[in-house]
């Protein structure tokens, strides 16, 4: 199954993308996506995350077709 | 209720203008309007900044907006709401963020105005980057959430 990851602002620019496409054999959570998407960087403390454009912890259940997003903490208004 | 995120140039006063104009049905429902308007500083953390690049989530920055301003119209008497923000390139005194709440006091009018710009900055996802005369850099200052009086 695949699913896109999205990444934004300095998180962006330190991953080097703005998105990727993950083929997954098994539902995972959000934490073990990251890993999948990034195996060579720890999961920052500062990160928020969001699966189909909702806020979600680290223990969110990822499955097919889903859009799951990682970025720092955000600096509108 | 209007939600809008844009990358062309905010005036505020017309927008304001604007959207109470769609509001004639209700006229005389509403005894005053509480704004908040942001605007881009030329300094920020000791520095001289030239230009801001603002960033977002689009889909997810626009509802989670949305839900906002349902949570304050739950919360508040309120009539209507406008929260309108500006993405892209912006410079010194350009608006960044537009906030509007009608209703029928002075005191629900404030409140709702103060909880959306706070959650706004809180946890609506934009990302700012300044230019300045050392290059690019990110914000990273969040701030608290609202909290009630």
């Amino acid at each position: 199954m695949t699913i896109t990851v999205k990444f934004f602002a300095s998180l962006r620019e330190q991953i080097g993308t703005n998105q990727l496409k993950l083929t997954l054999h098994t539902p995972l959570t959000m934490e073990q996506v990251w890993t999948s998407a990034c195996p060579n960087t720890p999961l920052p403390e500062y990160l928020l995350m969001a699966l189909n454009k909702e806020y979600v912890q680290a223990d969110a259940i990822v499955k097919e077709g889903d859009e799951v997003a990682f970025f720092p903490p955000v600096t509108g208004g | 209720m209007k939600i809008a995120v844009t990358d062309q140039p905010l005036n505020p006063w017309k927008e304001l203008a604007n959207h109470e104009a769609l509001l004639k049905d209700q006229a005389g429902k509403w005894g005053g309007l509480a704004t908040f308007i942001g605007t881009m500083r030329d300094y920020n953390e000791g520095e001289t900044i030239d230009a801001l690049w603002l960033e977002h989530y689009p889909g997810m920055t626009e509802n989670y907006l949305q839900r906002l301003a349902h949570t304050a119209h739950q919360r508040w008497e309120i009539v209507d709401t406008l929260i309108l923000h500006r993405v892209g390139q912006i410079y010194p005194a350009d608006t960044i963020v537009i906030i509007g709440v009608w209703s029928a006091h002075r005191a629900p009018a404030f409140e709702a105005c103060r909880y959306l710009i706070e959650e706004l900055k809180h946890r609506a996802p934009f990302w700012k980057q300044e230019t300045c005369s050392q290059g690019c850099r990110w914000v990273t200052t969040n701030t608290p959430p609202y909290s009630a009086p």
